[in-house]
């Protein structure tokens, strides 16, 4: 039965590497050996900072679960979550429209998906924080400063991912509709986006995670949230808050993560 | 089959100055089975649609080349041909829905190669289209799909879900759907059809706009035998009662040449099949599979 009657025999499983794979892989091993040395990277500081750490760990612990706390914590806490919901849902609307102007071949010409795309880039490689610190100036420090920074990382983030969702999707009906002499608008409104419906909300759950994660440390910069109280705590040595606060902010986001895992099988698993 | 007159073949000889004139070029249109035979001359009806020397390739690999046909009003043509002979990339040429490489395609006078793609919408929204994959808008229900339909027609946000649609656009879709026999499922999400339901609405998409020229790719692929008889009757009778051209692809020889006042065999690259279907035999079309 070994014995197969195909004349070249069965391909082998594994290619060897040519040389120049070869070369690839031993550049990649020195750059990153390279980026340990710029990073400082230094064993007698790992040695050294376990008993740090405990230090520290002993000072946190317990935490602070003062009552009169834990209520301006919550307090801090509800706000933070507002401010990623409402910047997350502006977010997310605001990168429909644009997102149909960034996918290829759907109603813009090719150079503007090339500008609306490279804006997407340019936004989504400026750091949240640094968002923040742009609207702390322009609107003043308070919750109004990270609603914005939020709102334009999630476009960044939604604007490019909503568009590659839509050039992914099923052309079979767009073109069916565009058989009824139906205009692109309407072909793009009643196909394209039904069809990348379940992509969308996927997105959107994955932005508003993210939103979630990014709104906690930008009190940091005075942009609103419960990053301010970590900020301070650690400023104060008052380790026993700071160690609630990150305490907080772990179970919030892993709850934050459960639930749109919860939603996402609900609203999308259900359809398939 | 009942009579049919017999007409010459003009459209293999036409050429691209016939195309110019079409709006005035009429061809002899089949009798009608429904006539009395009191009349003995043929009524003279315009011609519908004119393709010549049609070539097409995808990335360098042709196609088909050369293919000329005319259809006049109220015909019905079957286009038959082995898998990948082009059918399907045919009628896509012909809708505009994507370029041709050469020739000339003219449509309810419509240069489609050359037209604006305002006059391409103007020509799609008189044509009905059932592709071979069905395409329905999933998600969406059954009676939305249909009242998009119309949206050549009538644009706009009010035909986007049958929920904004105005009550005749409803009423329409409703009774498309009720020719195909699906008016109770009309409340139906698209993607939780059977087959031959989902190839049912996208007849009734196709249909709901009281198209002047029909085009269906495969639509009895999916249907079973009985269904797929009832369809094809009521493609015949549109044709015959109320003078619809339509063009269909069928892989099922018996349907070409018991529906189609014409056949169109595509092979070999090029057409090299275009007979009346009342002169041609279930043996000789079968010749040109192999
Ligand atoms: N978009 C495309 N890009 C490249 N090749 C294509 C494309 N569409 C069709 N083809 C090729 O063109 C040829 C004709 O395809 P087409 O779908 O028109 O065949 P068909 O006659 O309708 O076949 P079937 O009877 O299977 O439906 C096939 O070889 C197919 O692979
Ligand atoms: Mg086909």
């Amino acid at each position: 039965m070994t014995d197969t009657s195909f004349p070249m025999g069965l391909p082998s499983r594994y290619e060897r590497p040519s040389a120049l794979a070869f070369l690839v892989y031993a550049a990649a091993i020195v750059i990153v050996l390279w980026s340990f040395a710029g990073a400082g990277f230094s064993i007698d500081k790992v040695i050294s900072s376990p008993p740090r750490f405990a230090d520290f760990i002993d000072r946190a612990f317990p935490p602070n679960l003062d009552p009169k706390v834990l209520a301006r914590l919550g307090w801090k806490m509800l706000e933070t979550l507002q401010i990623a919901l409402a910047g997350a849902v502006i977010g997310i609307i605001l990168s429909v429209p644009i997102a149909l102007l960034a996918a290829r071949g759907l109603i813009a010409p090719t150079w503007i998906n090339q500008i609306v795309r490279t804006g997407l880039g340019f936004i989504r490689a400026v750091p949240d924080i640094a968002w923040a610190l742009v609207f702390v100036v322009a609107v003043g420090l308070g919750p109004f400063a990270g609603m914005l920074a939020i709102a334009i990382d999630t476009i960044g983030f939604c604007g490019r991912f909503f568009a590659d969702d839509m050039e992914a999707a099923d052309k079979g009906p767009s073109e069916s509709l565009t058989a009824t002499g139906a205009r692109k608008l309407d072909v793009v409104a009643c196909a394209t986006i039904p069809a990348a419906m379940p992509a969308f909300i996927s997105t959107s759950l994955f932005a508003t995670e993210k939103a979630v994660r990014s709104s906690t440390i930008l009190g940091l910069v005075g942009a609103g949230g419960i990053g301010i109280e970590l900020k301070v705590g650690f400023d104060l040595f008052d380790y026993p808050t700071a160690m609630t606060v990150i305490l907080m902010i772990a179970v919030v986001v892993i709850s934050i993560e459960y639930l749109s895992g919860w939603a996402r099988t609900k609203i999308i698993g259900e359809q398939r | 089959m009942s009579v049919r007159c017999i007409r010459t073949q003009a459209t293999r000889s036409s050429t691209i100055s016939l195309v110019t004139e079409l709006s005035v070029e009429t061809l002899v249109a089949p009798a009608r089975p429904d006539q009395t035979g009191a009349e003995i001359s043929a009524p003279v009806l315009p011609v519908d649609l004119r393709v010549t020397g049609l070539a097409k390739s995808f990335a360098g690999t042709p196609i088909f080349k050369d293919v000329s046909f005319g259809l006049s009003r109220g015909e019905a043509v079957a286009i038959v041909g082995a898998n990948g002979t082009g059918k399907s990339t045919l009628l896509r040429c012909l809708m505009g829905l994507i370029p041709a490489d050469a020739g000339a395609i003219n449509v309810l006078g419509t240069d489609v190669r050359n037209s604006s793609s305002a006059g391409l919408r103007a020509m799609r929204a008189q044509m009905g289209l059932v592709s071979q994959k069905h395409n329905l808008v999933p998600r969406l229900s059954v009676l939305s799909n249909v009242v998009q339909g119309l949206l050549g027609q009538r644009p706009g946000i009010r035909h986007w879900s049958q929920s904004f649609a105005p009550i005749a656009s409803r009423e329409a879709a409703l009774a498309a759907l009720e020719k195909v026999g699906l008016a109770h499922l009309a409340n139906r999400r698209a993607d939780r059809l059977s087959g031959g339901q989902s190839q049912r609405v996208a007849i009734a998409r196709a249909l709901v706009g009281q198209p002047k020229i029909l085009i269906a790719d495969e639509p009895t692929a999916s249907l079973d035998p009985a269904a797929g008889e009832d369809v094809m009757d009521l493609f015949f009778d549109l044709a015959r009662q109320e003078g619809v051209t339509v063009i269909f692809i069928s892989h099922n020889i018996d349907h070409a040449l018991q529906y189609g006042d014409r056949v169109l065999g595509l092979a070999e690259g090029g057409m090299p099949l275009d007979s009346r279907a009342s002169s041609l035999s279930a043996q000789e079309l079968r010749g040109l599979y192999d």
